[in-house]
């Protein structure tokens, strides 16, 4: 067993473990990595196994896609098939030197993240997934807003909620089931505010058409929101959040056919939650610096999902963002691909056509998606100068306006040097879209030589040995 | 009215008590720092360093580090992902919470 190929998936999300299950039943081993301690990902996301749910299937979708998943992860994971190291953190993946074409996948231990560990590997998947968009807007900041997915996360994983009412607002699909979430688990929620005309979807009749099971979700939810008497402001948006150390309310107001706000249609809708999200960006970070080509923000693959970089691929929304039954699809090709390739044969397409059918589609659907929801073209007009627009560093709309008008910055990193916007904790993974947007430059890909924060011991120490444990000393200030 | 603990059908194990700025709360097996502060009605436990204002839960999954915080004496942990154990001494963090 020992001499059989090894692939390291980077993520345990629906392209992650799709891929994992594919590779394992096609001849090679497979070390599935990932930074939760359950399998599933952001849209599988699991409640806490002390917490002893015997109904999670009440807060997922496709319940039955999940357990077909689990089991064959679970039955190869008996079988010796797969590795699957839960509370691993990948902070970066490098490829050896020389001509052995192996990989060292680097990563932190446990929540704390202070601990360091090395997995070997001779190839690696990437299925890294995304994470939310959200614009600034004044005082977002306050506790009480918080992104659409993570009051979600917040739900599926521990099962809690924010407050009492919400407001559910933004722009995506992915609105639909965090409000109907929210309202299943006892939350008033107040309204959805929609700044696209969903209406304006039905006209794709073509990619709608493709896909009966996305329109019967969409309907399915449509129906629950009904249910719970949450009223949908379509063609709106939240302009202003109120409150002093808390959220008390927000302003929501009509967007006109350009996407500026409607003068004289405001009101004010009491609240202690607001979860808002327009969209979701890729990860790419450990893909850029193992210099793999980036479209635009997205991972670059061809037909079997390979990066340009010999020996990794990549799947999901770290390719392109298009939900999980994309990712299911890209994952199966990916964990296919890369098991024959590794045993030394040349993959057949044949074999995962119907995979590369369902996929076609569904980037279809997934651009009808992307067309249809988009933010308020004019959204940055409402952000006011004082408001904060790089959350870890405190810079301010103005310093960023001002960083544009009078020093001439026309690109994120110009910006990022003058302001400080984007050089905190996050390292402007929240803050970029936001900022993109007020200095009117394009978004790009950072390019991040760590994928998340690596306390200073870690680096200090030598590299610990691929599949050795290494003990560091984490650093006083945890992450640096 | 229900509760998500309902349904999701939970079954937790007997809650055990930690304690935030001193004062005692109730958390769940299973339950994040985050969690259980919210389960407590409490949203915000950081302010910034630049202009002392609150902060909480922002992305709910390890991106933003904006719920950072102090437990058992260990700063600038993300709320959002930390487990919690009996006994935890969970403390507003003030800036970078090096200055305590």
């Amino acid at each position: 067993m020992t001499d059989r190929p090894r692939l390291a998936v980077i993520g345990a999300g629906p392209a992650g473990l799709a891929a994992t299950v594919a590779a394992a039943a096609h001849g090679v081993r497979v070390t599935l990595i990932d930074a939760a301690a359950q399998a599933g990902g952001q849209f599988y996301r699991q409640p806490a196994a002390a917490l002893r749910a015997g109904r999670p299937q009440a807060l997922h979708h496709d319940w039955r896609t999940w357990q077909r998943l689990r089991r064959a992860l679970d039955a190869h994971v008996r079988a010796g098939a797969v590795a699957h190291l839960t509370d691993h953190h990948v902070w970066f993946v490098e490829r050896e030197s020389g001509e052995s074409g192996r990989f060292t996948v680097h990563a932190l231990l446990g929540p704390e993240e202070a601990d360091a560990v090395a997995v070997g590997a001779d190839a690696v998947l990437l299925a890294t997934g995304g994470y939310e968009k959200v614009l600034p807007f004044p005082c977002w900041t306050l506790p009480g807003v918080v992104t659409a997915g993570g009051a979600q996360a917040m739900l599926k994983g521990t099962l809690v909620v924010p407050g009492r009412t919400a407001v559910v607002a933004g722009t995506g699909p992915l609105l639909l089931p965090v409000a109907a979430g929210l309202a299943a688990a006892g939350v008033q929620v107040a309204a959805l505010v929609e700044s696209a005309a969903p209406r304006a979807f039905l006209r794709r009749t073509r990619a709608l058409a493709a896909q009966p099971g996305k329109v019967a979700e969409g309907a399915g939810y449509a129906a629950q929101l009904l249910r719970h008497r949450v009223r949908t402001l379509a063609r709106h948006t939240v302009v202003e959040a109120h409150g002093i150390d808390r959220l008390e309310a927000v302003t929501v107001a009509a967007l006109d056919g350009e996407g500026r706000v409607r003068v004289g249609t405001e009101r004010r809708i009491p609240c202690d939650t607001l979860a808002v999200g327009h969209g979701m960006l890729p990860h790419t970070d450990l893909a850029g610096t193992l210099g793999c080509r980036l479209d635009g923000l997205r991972v670059h693959v061809d037909d079997e999902q390979r990066t340009d970089v010999p020996g990794v691929w990549a799947a999901g929304e770290a390719t392109g963002i298009g939900g999980s039954a994309l990712a299911l699809a890209e994952g199966h090709i990916a964990g296919r691909s890369a098991a024959a390739r590794l045993t030394g044969s040349t993959p057949d397409p044949q074999e995962w056509a119907a995979a590369a059918k369902s996929r076609t589609g569904l980037r279809e659907f997934a651009a009808a998606i992307e067309s249809v929801y988009a933010p308020p073209a004019h959204w940055s007009e409402q952000v006011t100068d004082d408001t904060v627009v790089c959350r870890c560093e405190e810079v301010t709309a103005g310093t960023v306006r001002e960083a544009v008008a009078q020093l001439g910055a026309g690109d994120l990193r110009t910006v990022k040097l003058l302001t400080r916007a984007g050089m905190g904790w996050c390292q402007g993974r929240i803050c970029a879209p936001g900022v993109a947007g007020l200095a009117g430059c394009e978004l790009t890909a950072a390019r991040r030589p760590f994928a998340r924060p690596v306390p200073l011991g870690v680096l200090a120490e030598d590299h610990p040995q691929p599949t050795s444990r290494a003990h560091t000393h984490p650093t006083d200030g945890g992450p640096s | 009215m229900s509760s998500p603990l309902e349904l999701a059908g939970a079954r937790p194990g007997p809650a055990f008590t930690v304690t935030f700025d001193g004062r005692e709360i109730e958390a769940l097996p299973g339950q994040t720092v985050a969690a259980a502060l919210w389960a407590a009605g409490i949203t915000s436990w950081r302010t910034t360093r630049g202009t002392g204002r609150p902060r909480g839960v922002f992305c709910g999954i390890g991106v933003c580090f904006d719920c950072l915080v102090t437990v058992n004496g260990r700063p600038g942990q993300r709320a959002c992902l930390l487990p919690l154990q009996p006994g935890d001494a969970i403390r507003t963090q003030e800036g970078t919470g090096h200055d305590d």
